[in-house]
């Protein structure tokens, strides 16, 4: 039986021309990583969203070598997902993650 | 000749030597500007006094605001006065007195703010609101860095910039305005483009600096040479209608001290892949929201700046926070706790690769580290075509342009009969699109593609000739798209 958590999700900055044009999203996320078992974390909502919610194939925009590309902060309930564990944070039912791509004009 | 071993051992020894004496000397440097503040705090106290300051009063005061400055002006037997009865002239009381009846400002914020050294790099859509409001607060010297010049696209949103003066350096055309709003300030000026070799010297005038530029090269730079010279950097960027503002290097600890606020490289280690940044003409950028970010970088600027000095042994740790604007989210601000110095930054932390010879010496290429982008060039000669040879070509019915421009653009201006399939950033998928439409599935048309300045379309030509798309016509893209369209055909093409 697949159960799923409810995961507020969020871009700006620009990342959400790469989902739909849509900033915010209310997702269902699988609660545990099929392909390990464990329960679900940011490394695994990141491959979901690439798999699952991204509607542009350029992929790279988002993701390089394995986790999001520099210049993207990744914000877990309004924290950097640095004071958080970055990947290794297991999501709770109700939590908010931001995808903000840093912007350089001015 | 002594043997090998003893010259490499006293090699080692010295280079250890000039090390260790480095960091003594950046230790006492950052001791000097600690005390050299202090004092100040302690002077301008004594000036408030003078202007009538209770005696009894001062001692009570001189304590709360900190213990050194107290010990400091313990030391004078005579306060001395240049004011005459008052610490300011009285025009500056008519001038500032609606911040300074603030508890937050007070004679003696208005005082610092009067000492205050005040670097803004960039006299743009940022640098102009900030100095605009710095200025009318009353800061005593502000000092304007930008190498380029006032062009009539810049006027929707550079606000201290006029019609008149287009074709002026910025920094002259934004001392204009600023004189005019408040010549009190002590203006400096440095028309040319901040380079790493001079950057130091620069900085070290200081006492804040505010980056108000627009790339990634001279963010790192900016913030680089602030952690060297240990100055607080209130930054923020801008671009369609978003915005984002963060305070770094906040307090202005030497390297390696993990009180010290984090540098732009603790937030961001590696620089975003060139071809992801995108500059306010490329993108667009809506007016006000830039003007926000900036009015909100001279807000930091004089927290920070009327901030009672406090000694160093009750800071606090730093809570770094970064705040996000997005003008058409509900609701529209979002700030979100940042981390705090990275213990291997390579600017700020004990193990820093980044040293100012290595800055003054030019070692450091930031344009390499944040990759250039070199001009498109895919196409083979017989598959590009300039916008007069596209000019000459018949127009019966025989070829079609494919206009790749996003709708937006295509709606404010498009040659007539052309064909719109916006770019979508994937060969696939605008391939595609492409084909649906009857006029260039068609058999036996030519294919012309054109966009604003010439890239895209080479990516659109080249995504059709993958796929036989206009194949016996034959696909052409138009080099140097529009811009080239208006130089060479037609004048009157909105230039944009």
């Amino acid at each position: 039986m697949a159960s799923t958590i409810p995961v507020k999700i969020e871009f700006t900055g620009g990342l959400e021309i790469l989902f739909s044009h849509q900033r915010s999203h209310k997702i269902a996320l699988p609660s545990s990583d099929p392909s390990t078992n464990q329960p679900a974390n940011v490394g695994f909502l990141i491959d979901w969203l690439c798999k699952n919610l991204m509607k542009d194939p350029r992929e790279d925009m988002f993701v390089l070598e394995g986790t999001v590309r520099p210049g993207i902060l990744v914000l877990i309930n309004d924290a950097d997902w640095e004071l958080e564990g970055q990947e290794a944070y297991e999501l709770q039912a109700g939590d908010e993650v931001v995808f903000v791509s840093t912007l350089h004009g001015g | 000749m002594q043997p090998l071993h003893l010259l490499d051992s006293q090699v080692r020894s010295l280079r250890q030597q000039v090390q260790s004496t480095e960091t003594q000397l950046r230790n006492l440097k950052i001791q000097l500007q600690q005390a050299e503040q202090q004092c100040e705090a302690a002077r301008q106290l004594e000036e408030a006094w003078a202007g009538g300051f209770p005696h009894e009063w001062i001692n009570e005061t001189l304590a709360a605001l900190s213990p050194e400055a107290h010990q400091a002006v313990g030391q004078e037997s005579q306060p001395q006065s240049t004011h005459g009865r008052w610490p300011l002239e009285s025009e500056e009381y008519k001038r500032y007195g609606r911040q300074m009846i603030l508890p937050e400002v007070g004679l003696h914020g208005q005082l610092r703010l009067k000492k205050a050294r005040v670097l803004i790099v960039g006299a743009g859509g940022l640098g102009c609101p900030a100095a605009a409001y710095l200025a009318g607060a009353g800061v005593g010297t502000l000092g304007l860095v930008d190498g380029d010049t006032v062009e009539i696209s810049n006027l929707h949103r550079q606000v201290a910039h006029g019609t008149d003066r287009v074709g002026m350096s910025k920094v002259d055309s934004a001392v204009e305005y600023l004189t005019s709003l408040n010549p009190r300030v002590n203006y400096q000026r440095h028309p040319y483009h901040l380079t790493p070799q001079t950057a130091i010297s620069l900085f070290e005038q200081y006492d804040l600096v505010l980056d108000c530029t627009d790339h990634p090269t001279s963010r790192y730079l900016i913030s680089d040479t602030c952690v060297l010279t240990s100055k607080p950097l209130v930054s923020a960027s801008a671009l369609k209608t978003e915005g984002q503002l963060i305070v770094l290097n906040n307090p202005p600890l030497p390297p390696g001290s993990s009180n010290g606020g984090p540098c732009y490289r603790c937030v961001f280690p590696r620089p975003p892949p060139a071809d992801s940044v995108l500059s306010c003409g490329e993108g667009g950028i809506l007016g006000p929201v830039v003007g926000l970010m900036g009015v909100l970088q001279a807000l930091e600027a004089i927290k920070l700046l009327t901030a009672q000095p406090s000694p160093s042994s009750t800071l606090e740790p730093p809570k770094p926070t970064l705040l996000i604007f997005s003008a058409y989210s509900t609701p529209p601000f979002r700030s979100v706790r940042l981390r705090t110095r990275r213990a291997d930054c390579a600017a700020c932390s004990s193990v820093a690769s980044i040293t100012s010879q290595s800055l003054t010496s030019g070692s450091l290429d930031y344009v390499a580290f944040c990759g250039g982008t070199s001009p498109l060039d895919l196409l083979p000669p017989h598959a590009r075509v300039s916008a007069a040879e596209f000019a000459r070509q018949p127009r019966d019915g025989t070829n079609t342009l494919i206009d790749v421009r996003d709708e937006t653009q295509y709606s404010m201006c498009a040659l007539r009969g052309s064909v719109n399939v916006p770019w979508t950033g994937d060969a696939e998928s605008w391939a595609q699109a492409a084909a649906l439409r009857e006029e260039i599935s068609a058999a036996g048309k030519a294919c012309y593609v054109v966009c604003r300045m010439g890239n895209d379309s080479q990516l659109a030509a080249r995504a059709l000739m993958e796929r036989g798309l206009g194949a016996d016509g034959g696909v052409r893209h138009i080099e140097g798209g529009f811009r080239a369209w208006r130089e060479e055909v037609d004048p009157g093409w909105p230039e944009y």
